[in-house]
């Protein structure tokens, strides 16, 4: 697709609303296409964290394995959302499977080409860091929640 | 206030530990509201206050009403064990029921948690009884995983329904599960409704209701909008003993539907 198409998606996202045009341009660079089947994966627990994905269309499960419990998701995610964040933080490894619930539409972004971004540009950086904090922060919290169980019988 | 002597007539199971009682009261109208409740007692065990979760087929000679329990302790679990024919104690209505007349006109937001649903199902047959009166109906529930979803046949007829948008979410689930999975407070942003003109009804556990609240207020509701049931141990249940002391508030006469606004102050305190 030709990178105006992509900028206009990308600029268009939730994630990356008010984005800056300047940077809307670099990190078009590493942006792609691409769409997963019902029931396939977009990552798996272990791989290398190379890529992260801005959802367009459709909804993703994120799984952890548990030994004699099978596969447990804990979070879905939607359009307008964001997949992973692993790429951010060494040693860039996911830590649970993504799979996709429905067909799912999304912009992949290349991790190695936006971290190499992210270095020579620290204003644009900073911009990615105060997108995903949020994210981190929002996801924290809602597994604190999930965590007290508060809907738990008591005992 | 002595209680009268009423009968189950049915009983089904809504969860694991939940049943639904459907009550005859012997009574010809005891004009129950939506989020009132009733103080239920198993005989030789106790009383506790129960929300109305519906109402049963009456008949000219007597009031059914539906009661869900879930078995938490002796005396719940002793009245969610009764079956058709056993006779329980009952004693109300008591309390300020789910404001239907201040959501006349406006969008309504009902965010139930859990058990939290059974006292909010009276307040959606009442919504959808009257549908034209009201703006975007919503319900957003979140509970502990699929097994644990109450009332989940009226869920899945309500979800046909063109007029009301319904999500549900629960905080983990196996593989075979489509639905969302994550805490309820994540649903509200992405809810149809207009934040200057909607109201919402919020009933679960304390913990999630907080969190629901601000999820609420962030996406513009006003303090004064947001109504909750709020739950406090109840002996008298008519405003003489104190014991559901809630700050300066009781909850058996002044609530348990209370206006956030009013309570504010009173949620975030650990122990009142
Ligand atoms: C206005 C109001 C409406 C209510 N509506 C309903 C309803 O529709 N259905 C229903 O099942 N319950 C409802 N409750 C809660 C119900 O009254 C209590 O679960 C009951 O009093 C517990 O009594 P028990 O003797 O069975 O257990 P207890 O011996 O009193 O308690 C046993 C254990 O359960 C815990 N527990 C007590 N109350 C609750 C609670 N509310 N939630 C979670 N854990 C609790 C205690 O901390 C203890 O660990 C309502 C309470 C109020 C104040
Ligand atoms: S239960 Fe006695 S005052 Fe409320």
């Amino acid at each position: 697709m030709a990178i105006e198409g992509l900028e206009r998606i990308v600029r268009a996202h939730p994630f990356f609303a008010g984005l800056d045009d300047s940077f809307c341009k670099l990190i078009c660079g590493c942006a792609k296409n691409v769409r997963f089947d019902a029931g396939q994966y977009l990552f798996r627990e272990g791989d290398a964290a190379d890529a992260f994905f801005l959802l367009r269309h459709g909804r993703v499960a994120l799984e952890v394995s548990a030994p004699g419990r099978g596969s447990v998701t804990f979070q879905t995610v939607r359009e307008g959302e964001i997949v992973g964040v692993s790429w951010l933080i060494p040693p860039y490894r996911w830590t649970y499977d993504a799979k996709a619930l429905d067909l799912v539409r999304a912009i992949a972004m290349d991790a190695t080409c936006l971290r190499q971004k992210c270095e020579a540009d620290h204003h644009l950086g900073y911009d990615m860091m105060k997108r995903f904090v949020p994210v981190l922060v929002e996801r924290l919290h809602t597994t604190r929640l999930q965590l007290l169980d508060v809907y738990g019988t008591p005992a | 206030m002595l209680p009268r002597v009423a009968r189950v007539r049915r009983r089904r199971r809504d969860g694991p530990q939940v049943w639904t009682l459907d009550i005859e009261t012997g009574e010809t109208d005891t004009a129950t509201l939506p989020g009132q409740f009733n103080m239920l007692t198993a005989f030789g065990i106790g009383e506790v206050p129960i929300s109305l979760s519906g109402l049963g087929e009456s008949s000219a000679a007597s009031q059914r009403l539906l009661h869900t329990v879930r078995a938490v302790g002796p005396v719940s679990a002793a009245l969610a064990r009764l079956g058709p024919g056993d006779a329980l104690g009952l004693r109300g209505p008591f309390g300020v029921g789910w404001p239907m007349a201040a959501a006349a006109g406006r969008d309504v937001v009902i965010v139930a948690g859990g058990l939290g649903l059974a006292p909010l199902r009276p307040a959606l047959h009442h919504l959808l009884a009257d549908r034209g009166r009201y703006g975007n109906v919503t319900l957003l529930y979140g509970t502990r995983s699929p097994d644990d979803i109450l009332f989940r046949r009226e869920l899945e007829a309500w979800r046909r329904r063109l007029d009301i948008d319904i999500e549900v979410t629960v905080d983990h689930a196996r593989s075979g599960w489509h639905g969302h999975v994550g805490v309820v407070t994540t649903l509200v942003a992405h809810a149809s409704f207009d934040p200057q003109n909607a109201i919402a009804l919020v009933c679960g556990p304390e913990v999630m209701m907080r969190f629901t609240i601000n999820a609420l207020r962030d996406a513009g509701l006003t303090d004064d909008t947001i109504y909750l049931s709020v739950e406090r141990n109840m002996k008298c249940a008519v405003g003489l003993c104190g014991h559901c002391q809630y700050g300066p508030t009781l909850v058996c006469r002044d609530g348990p539907v209370m206006r956030y606004d009013r309570v504010r102050g009173l949620l975030a305190l650990k122990e009142i």
